[in-house]
């Protein structure tokens, strides 16, 4: 009761108030599956759609004639291809069909091949299929060549997508976890409320970062090790760099949050505002597919875009190996974005 | 700690919400140790008053006064020494009653502990309940115990009673009588006139943003007049506060 009791540090209002924000966070199942399974959720679904299966075998369709079987038995030899064999009527409905690329039609006089040269894997086919119709005549190739395969960790769609989710993942929460928060604290009065307390403003903002970095540490290293152990996703940049990275980004996009909460007072009305943030960078800010897609006169905007940065730098250390320096340029814009959100949020932040 | 003077002091307080004059040059005094009731009809200017009051509003002028300090001028000292329950405050729901307790607490220098505050509002059973599983009476008696849970020397009650069962209300006139028991004041708003009768030592009738009657509870009973009621009244043998109410503010329905 007096005055010079001596505080614990879980007596401490910044202490009470982080912790209150994170037993309120895990005791809402929905938003625990949204921040830590829904991003695992779509990177297995997108790492197993997308995996690397090795280009499809052409298949080749013989048309059945009276001098077709030693065509048939060329193509059969060779591996690279797939061979049928088709009377008249039923290889044109192949073809038309797309069950095979292209028909071969044997001649006493030499073959004919039939195909629609439109199609994108018609031309690799009937080149495939006359190398082994060639070959399986007696030609041989001049000069001897050999392969030699690699298949490199970083090249593949999973490498690209999962720094992408990573970064999605940084902006939702970081916008969501803030914004309803503090939305919510004001449409039921509870903002009002602690301000009739002695609360200090500063310590109540604080209190929402404080909680964001447990939920970092712990969202970023589900998805990653997800990653890592189970695709093989590589991890080549300095873990202190991407720890940079990640801390930098959610603390810019806790800013944009906190922006966009700073004064709706309905979540109907917040969350409409947060969708039309997030939506377009979802699009334009190369999570699922490069944003070097759209026209370069976009390009700037793209680049100054966050979450562009964020998953530049994350993409930059993870599969490139590059280091802070290596990341400056896009460390800047978060750093940018940051100190710009979070001075206006505070001057035009509604407490009541 | 104690300063001289009265609780609470409000002189010639005005604010409009545009056009909207919702506080005209109201008067308010409490004395030290009152239970002080602000009766009216919806939108007479009570809760604009009573927030004014809290440091939540600020007045387009006038003079107030809370235990002797202003709210221009020592925000801080103040909210340390007074417990508010609002209108429409709803608790965080995945809490429980001693998180949102022990939360509030650490807001303040000079305060109860946990467990005295969970006994003063009797939730001792309801400790670790998440308060989204609380009745409106346990929530309510919650509300109450996070004012005071900073040690108050002046609670603000804005309703405290509305849309409780007669259950809760009756246990939260306990409650705010042992707080008023212990020496200290209570403003509080209610539209219940046998609240006001029974826990209150004044009240002051504010309609139009005015007050317009003023003084002790039992006083202003006495001085009504029963023959000049407003027909189809029942006549009594003696007038209660709720004739005193509808005899000043009229019979006309009022909307928020």
């Amino acid at each position: 009761m007096s005055e010079q009791e001596r505080r614990a540090l879980t007596d401490h209002p910044l202490y009470q108030m982080t912790l209150t924000r994170f037993l309120g966070f895990i005791r809402e199942p929905e938003a625990v599956f949204w921040t830590f399974v829904f991003p695992i959720l779509m990177a297995a679904g997108l790492g197993l759609a997308f995996r690397q299966r090795g280009p499809d075998k052409p298949h080749v369709g013989v048309v059945k004639s009276a001098s077709s079987a030693a065509t048939l038995a060329s193509l059969r030899k060779d591996t690279t291809l797939i061979a049928e064999s088709y009377d008249d009527s039923a290889a044109l409905r192949a073809l038309r069909t797309g069950k095979v690329a292209v028909l071969v039609k044997s001649f006493p006089a030499g073959v004919r091949y039939i195909y629609d040269p439109a199609r994108g894997d018609a031309a690799t086919a009937r080149l495939v299929a006359n190398r082994a119709v060639q070959k399986g005549a007696g030609s041989v190739d001049v000069i001897a060549t050999t392969d030699s395969y690699i298949s490199e960790k970083g090249s593949r769609y999973i490498d690209f997508v999962v720094p992408g989710l990573l970064g999605m993942n940084l902006m939702g929460s970081g916008i969501w976890g803030l914004g309803f928060a503090i939305v919510t604290a004001r449409n039921q009065k509870l903002l009002k409320r602690y301000m009739a307390t002695p609360m200090k403003r500063s310590q109540y903002l604080l209190s929402f970062l404080l909680s964001r970095l447990v939920f970092l540490v712990l969202e970023v290293l589900t998805l990653l090790l997800f990653g890592h152990y189970v695709f093989g996703v590589p991890l080549r940049g300095s873990v202190f760099a991407l720890s940079a990275i990640c801390l930098l980004a959610a603390f810019s996009f806790s800013a944009l949050g906190l922006l966009i909460a700073s004064r709706a007072t309905t979540t109907e009305g917040v969350s409409g505002l947060m969708n039309f943030i997030m939506l377009p960078m979802w699009i334009l800010s190369g999570v699922f597919f490069s944003s070097a897609n759209f026209p370069s006169v976009a390009q700037p905007f793209i680049k100054a875009l966050p979450l562009t940065a964020a998953n530049d730098a994350l993409r930059a250390n993870m599969l490139e190996g590059a280091n802070l320096a290596g990341v400056a340029p896009e460390m800047l814009v978060l750093v940018v974005w940051m100190v710009l959100s979070f001075a206006l949020a505070l001057r035009i932040f509604r407490w009541r | 700690m104690m300063t001289e003077g009265p609780a609470l002091l409000v002189r010639d307080l005005r604010k409009a919400y545009g056009d909207v004059v919702a506080v005209d040059g109201l008067d308010l005094e409490v004395a030290r140790g009152e239970c002080f009731g602000l009766l009216g009809p919806n939108g007479a200017g009570k809760t604009t008053t009573i927030e004014i009051c809290e440091g939540l509003l600020s007045a387009d002028s006038g003079t107030v006064r809370v235990l002797g300090l202003d709210w221009g001028k020592e925000p801080d000292a103040l909210k340390e020494r007074l417990g508010v329950q609002l209108q429409d405050t709803k608790l965080a729901e995945k809490l429980t009653v001693a998180e949102t307790l022990r939360m509030f607490r650490s807001f303040y220098r000079q305060r109860k502990t946990v467990d005295e505050v969970i006994a003063l509002v009797e939730l001792g059973e309801k400790r670790e309940s998440r308060v989204g599983s609380l009745s409106g009476g346990q929530k309510q008696r919650l509300a109450i115990a996070c004012a005071l849970v900073g040690d108050p020397e002046i609670l603000f009650l804005d309703e405290p009673t509305t849309g409780l069962d007669p259950q809760s209300r009756r246990s939260l006139w306990d409650l705010i009588t042992r707080f008023r028991e212990s020496g200290r004041t209570i403003v509080l708003t209610t539209h219940y006139m046998d609240e006001a009768e029974k826990l209150c030592d004044r009240v002051a009738i504010v309609d139009h943003g005015k007050v317009i009657a003023e003084g002790k509870t039992n006083e202003l009973i006495e001085s009504v007049d029963l023959s000049h009621l407003p027909p189809p009244e029942p006549r009594r043998t003696s007038a209660t506060l709720e004739d005193v109410f509808v005899s000043l503010t009229g019979r006309t329905l009022r909307d928020e």
